[in-house]
């Protein structure tokens, strides 16, 4: 029998040491990481210099993951593939205003913040306004140093993961949003990581985001990784989110890039007391995509809602890893995923649970749903709750499955077609996650959008 | 009602009609002509094939038709898909509707009847009639408005979900209702709103078939003829006055006396 606190150990050594990976390409990105640091323009103060030293050597070290016994956090999700290509730095991109309406949710009034293949856009971002601090990372250091070097890579640890490594060994541009205690900026921000049109050969960005909300503050945050083109390419994309004590942070993810490229996106964020982290996801497949999301109840009293959708088709792989550590009372999660699968695609969910010895009074649920619409698509979804406390309330579950054949016949029988049935209950399946967006604005886009996508995931009936 | 004087069209005409659920067979030969203007009452005791009959004319995929032919206004209705069937003007009222999360009421039934419209050449309705017709049907079928706000049957009792029923065949106003057990779980006053509803489209030109298990429907929608399901065939046929000798005399009697004669 192992006891509580020698389980924690387990838990916590299999978070720091992870299993060595591959590190084929390594000596790649070692030569890329010294051309980038030898660019005085990269520069920046002495501390971000040691951090990017420190990543570089870190990644060099782990490696990429491996899917592999012993290695759970990519045991569904290979990316091998990942590892073995070379990819070149991007280069410098161009991109209208235009042609950017058509990719994203837009509107001028909020507060934009636009990253052309990994370098921060001036002429299609927007001026600071109404009580927030939203700017280029790279302009942050300068005029904010302190600011951003408190905050900063405390929530993404370098230590345990390579991707979060490698991002902060080439941290440059990025985005970076403050918002002061008790202020409610009057318009939501955007922040949007656009790749174009690349090299003949596949080009890498490493998009950072660090968000810091003040107590009692409230803000709404919307990121969107978005492509123009077909390619293949690499983003490995970082997030940090600082929710002050009390206060709300209402975030959303939208991720469309090309089904050709890959996509790791790590979102960490960090919540103090009694505050609120809405954060709701919309993901479209990729050749390899991850949506692994990780938030910190560290203080008494916060709640943290994580939903998402998601839609894959043809071969890709997508996978959800939402992981919630409650590590003090009194602290509420919520986890709703939902999936929509087509053609031979795959989609990973995996939630992770931990309520901590400390964690007494901990409110846990944790779901995700898939339906199937093609026999060649298939759900890996693996919930999991690791409880150390003994006072809690905590639960999960997970479904695949095809649409209801009596149900069809229910809409049948009022004169719907099968295609009509079919785009009907897909749209409502999508519906419950859509409607837990917590901008509204945007909500309504996500409805379009999905809509939109609806002929590439049509039911069909079995005869 | 009709007389003899009246010239009879007939809307439905059914002849020996065997049905399978996938090796069983459930049906086993159905003459059965129901005439516009006409209510028909199928009893029979549970397992007789009566749910089966109504669902294979309204076209349930997992019954096939294994001999017989089916004609509606002429046409060949077996080899008609289900939405066919029902934009032609059959409406099957379930006995266990389903459910549909995150699909409201309103946007279902409206497109349900823009299906049946854009079938015969129309148009789709525009939103305000909708509305009215919509409102006007509610009260009609006695359903709380706020009910209706929500999504398709979910979470709604027995009854309501009836009652749900109702007002979708009354906005759709088809020509040959099927009421599939549809006093199955009800109280009598749920029971009287459901009967007054289908009462209410008592006219020449449509027709309705119910099947039902007791006669106690049948004290409230007075059918012109009662025909005795028992093994997948018709055993017997009459009018009204069938139903209480069955209520008296139980299905075995029927059964048997029917096997004599």
């Amino acid at each position: 029998m192992v006891n509580a606190a020698q389980l924690h150990e387990v838990i916590e050594r299999r978070l720091v040491t992870p299993v060595k990976g591959d590190q084929s390409q390594v000596g790649m990105y070692e030569e890329q990481f010294r051309a980038f640091t030898n660019d005085s323009k990269a520069a920046g103060p002495s501390w971000l210099r040691h951090m990017r030293e420190q990543g570089m050597a870190r990644f060099a070290e782990l490696g990429f993951p491996t899917a592999q016994r012993g290695n759970e956090r990519w045991k569904y999700t290979n990316v091998a593939p990942i590892a073995r290509a070379t990819f070149a730095p991007a280069p410098t991109g161009r991109m209208t205003a235009a042609a950017l309406t058509k990719l994203a949710f837009w509107n001028k009034q909020w507060t934009n913040l636009v990253f052309v293949n990994g370098k921060f856009s001036k002429t299609l971002s927007s001026e600071m306004a109404g009580g927030v601090y939203a700017a280029n990372l790279a302009d942050a250091l300068v005029s904010q140093p302190d600011l951003v070097r408190s905050h900063l890579g405390k929530y993404a640890s370098l230590a345990s993961d390579a991707f979060i490594a490698l991002n902060t060994a080439f941290l440059r541009d990025g985005a970076f949003v403050s918002v002061p205690a008790d202020t409610v900026p009057t318009a939501p921000l955007h922040i949007i990581f656009v790749t174009t049109k690349t090299t003949a050969e596949p080009t890498v960005t490493h998009p950072r985001t660090l968000i810091v909300v003040g107590n009692g503050s409230k803000v709404r945050v919307l990121e969107s990784y978005i492509t123009l083109v077909e390619d293949s390419y690499f983003t490995n994309a970082v997030t940090e989110i600082y929710v002050g004590n009390s206060a709300t942070v209402d975030h959303c993810r939208f991720m469309v890039e090309s089904p050709m490229s890959y996509h790791i996106g790590m979102t960490r964020a960090y919540q103090g007391q009694d505050s609120l982290l809405t954060s709701v996801s919309f993901s479209t497949g990729t050749a390899i995509a991850r949506n692994d999301v990780h938030a910190n109840l560290d203080a008494p009293g916060s709640t943290c809602v994580l939903n998402g959708l998601y839609m894959t088709t043809g071969q890709e792989h997508l996978d959800n890893s939402i992981n919630i550590d409650h590590v003090k009372p009194h602290c509420t999660s919520r986890e709703y995923y939902k999936g929509i699968l087509a053609g031979q695609s795959r989609a990973v969910f995996s939630g992770r649970v931990v309520v901590h010895q400390d964690a007494q009074k901990t409110d846990a649920v944790q779901e995700d749903k898939n339906l199937i619409l093609s026999e060649g698509a298939e759900a890996d979804s693996k919930p999991s709750l690791e409880i150390l406390a003994d006072d809690v309330k905590c639960k999960h579950g997970a479904t695949a499955g095809q649409i209801d054949l009596d149900t069809l016949f229910y809409m049948r029988a009022r004169g719907l077609d099968v295609e009509t049935a079919g785009s009907m209950l897909i749209h409502a399946f999508a519906n419950e996650i859509i409607n837990t967006a917590p901008i509204e604005q945007y909500r309504e886009y996500l409805r379009d959008y999905t809509e939109k996508l609806l002929p590439e995931f049509k039911f069909v009936a079995p005869e | 009602m009709t007389t003899k004087n009246e010239k009879k069209t007939p809307l439905m005409e059914i002849r020996s009609l065997h049905v399978n659920i996938g090796p069983k067979q459930i049906l086993k030969g159905i003459d059965l002509t129901i005439n516009t203007g006409e209510v028909h009452a199928i009893m029979g005791p549970n397992g007789s094939g009566k749910s089966t009959l109504a669902n294979v004319l309204a076209g349930r995929p997992e019954y096939t038709v294994t001999q017989g032919t089916v004609l509606y206004e002429g046409k060949d209705l077996i080899t008609m898909l289900p939405e066919i069937r029902a934009r032609e003007g059959i409406f099957l009222a379930f006995q266990y509707p389903v459910e549909l999360p995150g699909v409201p009421n309103w946007q279902f039934v409206k497109t349900a009847l823009d299906a049946v419209r854009t079938h015969h050449g129309g148009k789709e309705m525009d939103v305000r009639s909708f509305n009215k017709l919509w409102e006007e049907k509610m009260k009609l079928v006695e359903i709380d408005p706020a009910l209706m706000k929500r999504s398709v049957n979910e979470g709604f009792s027995g009854g309501e979900k009836k009652r749900s029923e109702m007002l979708q065949m009354a906005v759709l106003d088809p020509k040959l209702a099927l009421l599939d057990e549809t006093d199955s779980g009800l109280d009598i006053d749920a029971l009287r709103i459901i009967a007054q509803g289908v009462n209410q489209r008592r006219r020449p030109d449509n027709s309705i078939l119910l099947v039902t298990h007791y006669q106690r429907l049948l004290n409230y929608i007075v059918p012109d003829f009662v025909h005795i399901l028992i093994d997948g065939r018709i055993v017997k046929s009459g009018g009204k006055e069938l139903a209480l000798e069955v209520e008296s005399t139980g299905y075995e009697k029927i059964k048997e006396t029917a096997a004599r004669g």
